[in-house]
C-alpha cells in the first residue's frame, strides 16, 4: 500500500491584509494572480515522481484567501493535481473561504471539481470586531455565504473563531460563540489572538497590552469555548480545534502526526521523509519560475523532539513508544506537575497542561 | 645618555576634566615632537586598553619620553606622565604627581573649570608643582577662551593671561604648548650622586620580564645589576634592565640618573611587592628615609563576582589572578554564596573601578558574570569589644551581638549652575548629605560641599547629580572617616527563601523604602512560574515589604500547522534557551540581572 500524502496549496493573496496577520500574503491585482496560478501549475507538474510513491489523502488551499481566485482556477488546479497523482476515494478537500468573496458560482464550481469541505475565517459574530480587526466582511455577509455553502451541499464546514480581541469582552466571545453554535457546524476553530511582531497589531498593542482583554478573561473566554462547545457534542480534539464526531479535520491532524506532507506555492513547507523543505518567498522569484527555497534533513533528535511537541497538542496525546527511556524522567516529573497525564496508554496534556503548553512542549527540546 | 644634562629635561603631567581634551592634547605633543609621525599615530597612544580608548578615560599611569628641538635650538627631553582621570584613581593621581615637576592644566574653552578641575589642580599645587593653563577647544562655536582664562585666575589664583589658546585636535597653536613647557615648567633637581631614591609611580606585568616598575628617579642614579629594595613593602631584587619609554615600547638604557623617568626589571614576580608610591633604594648603600606620600590603597567598594555558569569558576579565579598582576588595588578572595555557588569577593578603588574590571572580565576573558549588588566597609562593633570590617552583608553578625555600626563618610565637592542648586541640594539630603557649605565662584556658578555616606553614592549617585542638573553638574570627593549609624540587614526572601546574594546592608531610615522598591523591581524581573511567587523585603526576621509574581496562566501557541513548524520549534527553543540565564533558587528561576537591580532602584 502506498503512503498517504497531504497536499497544501498555498494562495497569497487577499482583497485586504487583515491588522493582526504576520501570515505570507497580500492583495495583488488579478493579472499576478493568474501569472501565480499558472507557475502553481507548473510547480504541480514537476513533482511527477514524487507522486509514484504516495497516495493523496488530503488537499488543503490556504492563503490569504483562496476563495478570491475565480472558482475554475482551483478546479485547474485540482484537475492538475489529479492527472499527476493518485487520490484516496475519501480524500478530505478542503478550501478556506472569506465570507464576502464567494457567490453561489464558485461555491458549486468547488463542490463539482472534488472540493467538500470549506472552512470560513469568520472569526467574530460582532461586527465592531470584525472591523477592529481589519476584516472585510460582516456577519451578515457571513451568515450568507455560509446559507449558500449549505444549499450547494457542502457538508462539512469549519468556522474559525478568534478570542481575547480588542473590544471583545467574556459575554460578547459567548454570544459570539453561541450565534455560531445556532448554525451547527461541523467543526471550529477557536485561537486567542496572538500579537505577532512586524503586524499593525503589534504596532498598536505590544506596548499596551491593556487595551486587550485580560489574561483572566481571556481565559474564561478559553474555558467558556471548551465548555459550551462540549455541551453541544463538539469534541476537543487538538488545543485550538473542536469537531463533532468523525469529523476532525484530517489534514491538521496529519501535520501533528508528521504525516508526509507537500505544499505548492508561494513559502510552502513540505515535510517528505523527514526531509522538510520550505518553498521560496519571494512573489517576483516565484513569478519568475523559482520554487525552491530551504531545504532541512531532520536529525534523529529533530525528529524525536517533533514527535512530542506536535503529537501533544492532540488531546488524545502520543504514545511514547520507542522514546520511553529518553523522556522517562521528564515524563514523571511534569506528571507530578500535574502537566501531563496517561490516558489509553498514550501520555497527554491535562487542563493545566494545555494553560501552559509552551513550558511544557519545551521541555521536550533537548538542553 | 649617561651624561643628560638636567636642565634640559622636563618632567610634567597633563591635568583636566574629564573629555576636556587631555589625552588628545598628549597625541599632538607625542606628534609634534616628532616621536611618531601622524600617520604612525594611532589616535590617542597614552590610552592603549581598548577600555580606555572606548570611554575616553584613563585608567592606568602612561607615560612617554619624546625629545623636542625648542626654537632656542638646544634639544630637550620631555617625560610626559599621563595620569589616570577620575576620581576613583586619586592617590594613583597623587604619585604620578608626584613623579613630575610640573603640570599642564587643559580646560576646556566652552566649558570652563569644572569641579574635577580644580580637584586636580588641588592636588597639584599641593605637590609643589608649576601649573601651566591651556585654553582647549578654541576651534568650538561656543569658545569663550577670555571668560576661562578669567575663571582660572579669579577661581584657581594663578596667572593664565598667556596661556597658549589651542585646539588639541586640528593642532592649531600646540607649538606655542611646546616652547611653554620649556620656560614655565622647571628642570628637574636631584644629586646623581647621592644614595638612591627612586618613586614608583606604577607598574605592568610583563610574562617575559616580572613587573616593570615605573619610576622617577629623585636622588642618585639606578644602573644593571644594582642591588634593590622596595623600602615599604621591603621586597628586594636585583635590576635587570633600566631603561625610558618610547611611545609604546619599552628602550633599555645604561642607568637612570636623578630627574630621570623611566623604567626597571628585576625578575619581580608580583606587582604586590611594587606598591604605587613606595620608593626603590639601592640595597648596598640605602637613603636614609623613603620619600614621603606612601600609603597602602585600600578598597572602598566591595561587590561578589560569580561565574554565570558555575563550571567557569577557575577561569574567573585565573583571569582574576592576571588583572591582579597589573592592578594592586584589585582585591578578591573566594566566597560561597547559597544562591550563586562558588565566586570571588572583589575589593575596588570605586564603582568605575569595579565596572572597569567587570567589563574587562567579559570582554578580554569572555566571562559571563553574576555580580552582586556593590557594598562599602562597614566597622561592626560587636558587645565583646571585637570591631570587623564587614565586606559581606551575609556576614553581618546576629543584631544581638552588634553594639553600633559606622559607615564610611565622604566629603565631597558637586560644582554646578546656579539654577540646578536647589535640586542638587534636596538630592544630597536624600541621600543622607550633611550640608557642609556653599561658595559661588562666580555669578552662575557654585560649589556645594557635604559629607555624604559613601554607600549612598556608590549606586547611582553620578548619574542622578547628572540628570537633575541637565550634565552640568561636576562632582568629586575624599575619604573623610567612619561615622557611627544606625544600619540594617535587609534580606529579601523568595518564595520564602532567603537569598544570600540580594541582602544588603542600608540605614535603618531608608530600610524600608529600598525594601519596597527592591521587592517592585524584582516582581518585574521574575518571569511566571506555574506558581505563585511571593517577594518578601525583611530586616530582623520582620517583613516590611511584599510582592507577588502571579502564576503564570497562560502560555500557548493558539496554532500551529505544517508551514509554521520551524518557527514554532524556533520559539519553544528561545524559550527553553531563556532559563539557561537564569539562578534555580529552590523552585524559582532567577534571571542574572535580577541580582543587579538592587543598583538601578531610583530609575523610573
Amino acid at each position: 500500500m502506498k503512503k498517504d500524502l497531504e497536499i497544501y496549496i498555498h494562495i497569497p493573496f487577499c482583497v485586504k491584509k487583515c491588522a493582526y496577520c504576520d501570515f505570507l500574503s497580500g492583495p495583488a491585482e488579478q493579472s499576478v494572480q493568474y501569472r501565480y496560478v499558472k507557475r502553481l501549475l507548473q510547480e504541480i507538474q514537476q513533482s511527477e515522481q514524487l507522486a509514484e510513491q504516495y497516495e493523496v489523502s488530503t488537499v488543503f488551499f490556504g492563503g490569504g484567501t483562496p476563495s478570491i481566485l475565480p472558482g475554475e482556477w482551483i478546479a485547474e488546479i485540482l484537475s492538475a493535481l489529479k492527472k499527476i497523482f493518485t487520490f484516496r476515494k475519501d480524500a478530505e478537500i478542503t478550501i478556506e473561504v472569506n465570507p464576502g468573496t464567494v457567490d453561489r458560482e464558485k461555491l458549486r464550481n468547488y463542490r463539482e471539481s472534488g472540493v467538500n469541505r470549506i472552512s470560513f475565517g469568520l472569526q467574530s459574530a460582532k461586527n465592531e470586531e470584525l472591523r477592529l480587526l481589519g476584516r472585510i466582511h460582516t456577519w451578515e455577509e457571513f451568515l450568507e455565504s455560509y446559507r449558500m455553502a449549505r444549499e450547494e451541499g457542502f457538508t462539512n464546514i469549519n468556522i474559525d473563531l478568534m478570542s481575547a480581541l480588542p473590544g471583545q469582552t467574556v459575554e460578547s466571545f459567548r454570544e459570539t460563540l453561541e450565534s455560531v453554535l445556532a448554525l451547527q457546524p461541523e467543526h471550529i476553530s477557536a485561537y486567542s489572538l496572538i500579537i505577532e511582531e512586524g503586524t499593525p497589531f503589534y504596532d498598536r498593542y505590544e506596548e499596551h497590552p491593556e487595551l486587550l482583554p485580560s489574561e483572566e478573561d481571556e481565559r474564561q473566554m478559553y474555558y467558556d469555548t471548551k465548555r459550551i462547545l462540549q455541551e453541544q457534542g463538539y469534541e476537543r480534539y487538538e488545543i485550538s480545534n473542536y469537531a463533532k464526531p468523525a469529523y476532525a479535520c484530517r489534514h491538521n491532524l496529519g501535520y501533528w502526526d508528521r504525516t508526509d506532507y507537500k505544499g505548492f506555492g508561494l513559502g510552502a513547507a513540505s515535510l517528505l521523509s523527514d526531509v522538510r523543505t520550505s518553498n521560496q518567498t519571494e512573489l517576483f522569484e516565484y513569478l519568475d519560475g523559482n520554487f525552491s527555497g530551504t531545504e532541512e534533513a531532520l536529525t534523529e533528535q529533530a525528529i524525536r523532539e517533533e514527535y512530542f511537541f506536535l503529537g501533544l497538542r492532540k488531546t488524545e496525546g502520543v504514545a511514547v513508544g520507542i522514546y520511553q527511556n529518553y523522556y522517562e524522567k521528564l515524563i514523571q516529573r511534569l506528571q507530578m506537575q500535574h502537566l501531563l497525564e496517561e490516558k489509553d496508554g498514550k501520555i497527554c496534556l491535562t487542563e493545566k497542561g494545555i494553560d501552559v503548553s509552551n513550558y511544557v512542549l519545551a521541555q521536550f527540546l533537548d538542553e | 645618555m649617561a651624561t643628560v644634562d638636567q636642565s634640559k629635561i622636563r618632567n610634567f603631567c597633563i591635568v583636566a576634566h574629564i573629555d576636556h581634551g587631555k589625552s588628545t592634547l598628549a597625541d599632538r605633543i607625542i606628534e609634534k615632537t616628532g616621536l611618531l609621525t601622524s600617520r604612525e599615530m594611532q589616535s590617542q597612544v597614552l590610552d592603549n586598553m581598548d577600555l580606555e580608548r572606548e570611554r575616553g578615560i584613563t585608567i592606568k599611569a602612561q607615560t612617554v619620553r619624546t625629545v623636542y628641538k625648542a626654537k632656542n635650538g638646544e634639544e630637550y627631553i620631555f617625560n610626559l606622565i599621563d595620569t589616570p582621570g577620575h576620581v576613583d584613581f586619586n592617590y594613583e593621581v597623587s604619585r604620578s604627581l608626584a613623579a613630575c615637576d610640573g603640570a599642564i592644566l587643559v580646560v576646556d574653552a566652552a566649558q570652563g573649570i569644572e569641579a574635577q578641575t580644580l580637584a586636580n589642580v588641588y592636588l597639584a599645587l599641593d605637590h609643589d608643582l608649576d601649573v601651566m593653563p591651556v585654553i582647549n577647544k578654541i576651534d568650538l562655536p561656543s569658545a569663550e577662551p577670555e571668560r576661562v582664562i578669567n575663571e582660572i585666575e579669579d577661581i584657581i589664583g594663578i596667572e593664565a593671561q598667556d596661556a597658549p589658546r589651542i585646539s588639541a585636535k586640528t593642532g592649531q597653536n600646540v607649538d606655542e604648548v611646546l616652547e611653554q613647557i620649556i620656560e614655565k615648567i622647571p628642570a628637574p633637581q636631584g644629586d646623581p650622586d647621592a644614595p638612591l631614591q627612586a618613586l614608583i609611580f606604577d607598574s605592568v606585568y610583563d610574562p617575559y620580564k616580572g613587573v616593570i616598575i615605573f619610576c622617577r628617579i629623585k636622588e642618585g642614579t639606578i644602573r644593571k645589576g644594582m642591588p634593590i629594595r622596595m623600602m615599604a613593602t621591603g621586597a628586594d631584587a636585583d635590576v635587570v634592565e633600566v631603561g625610558y619609554f618610547g611611545a609604546g615600547q619599552f628602550i633599555p638604557c645604561e642607568e637612570l640618573s636623578a630627574g630621570m623617568v623611566g623604567y626597571i626589571t628585576g625578575s619581580i614576580k608580583n606587582v604586590k611587592d611594587t606598591r604605587v608610591g613606595d620608593t626603590v633604594t639601592d640595597r648596598s648603600n640605602p637613603c636614609k628615609e623613603p620619600l614621603p606620600g606612601y600609603k597602602k590603597v585600600l578598597s572602598m567598594v566591595y561587590c561578589g563576582m560569580y561565574p554565570a555558569d558555575g563550571a567557569k569558576y577557575p577561569d574567573l579565579r585565573d583571569a582574576l589572578e592576571k588583572l591582579q598582576l597589573n592592578d594592586a588595588s584589585l582585591f578578591f578572595e573566594p566566597e560561597t554564596s547559597i544562591a550563586l555557588g562558588f565566586g570571588f569577593r572583589c575589593g575596588f578603588l570605586g564603582l568605575l573601578h569595579l565596572e572597569i574590571i567587570q567589563e574587562r572580565l567579559e570582554r578580554e576573558y569572555n566571562l559571563d558574570l553574576v555580580t552582586t549588588a556593590p557594598s562599602v566597609i562597614y566597622r561592626v562593633h560587636k558587645t565583646n569589644g571585637e570591631m570587623i570590617e564587614l565586606t559581606n552583608p551575609t556576614n553581618l553578625p546576629d543584631p544581638s551581638e552588634i553594639e553600633y555600626m559606622e559607615e564610611p563618610m565622604v566629603t565631597a565637592e558637586i560644582m554646578v549652575t546656579t539654577e540646578f542648586v536647589g535640586s542638587i541640594m534636596t538630592l544630597c539630603q536624600e541621600r543622607r548629605g550633611i550640608y557642609l557649605g556653599m561658595e559661588y565662584l562666580e555669578e552662575t556658578r557654585a560649589l556645594l560641599k557635604y559629607d555624604l555616606p559613601l554607600n549612598e553614592i556608590i549606586y547611582d549617585f553620578f548619574d542622578a547629580l547628572k540628570s537633575r542638573s541637565r550634565g552640568y553638574a561636576s562632582f568629586d570627593y575624599d575619604f573623610k572617616g567612619y561615622v557611627q549609624a544606625p544600619m540594617v540587614k535587609l534580606d529579601i526572601l523568595i518564595n520564602r527563601e532567603e537569598v544570600d546574594a540580594l541582602s544588603f546592608i542600608v540605614h535603618a531610615d531608608s530600610a524600608y523604602e529600598r525594601g519596597r522598591k527592591m521587592c517592585e523591581k524584582l516582581k518585574d524581573e521574575i518571569p511566571r512560574h506555574l506558581f505563585e511567587i511571593p517577594i518578601q523585603a525583611a530586616v530582623g526576621g520582620k517583613i516590611i515589604a511584599r510582592e507577588t509574581v502571579k502564576a503564570m496562566r497562560k502560555d500557548v501557541l493558539a496554532k500551529c500547522y505544517g508551514g509554521d513548524i520551524s518557527r514554532k520549534r524556533k520559539l519553544l527553543e528561545k524559550q527553553k534557551e531563556g532559563k539557561k540565564r537564569m539562578r534555580q533558587i529552590g523552585n524559582v528561576e532567577i534571571p542574572q540581572k535580577a541580582f543587579m537591580s538592587v543598583l538601578k532602584l531610583d530609575e523610573n
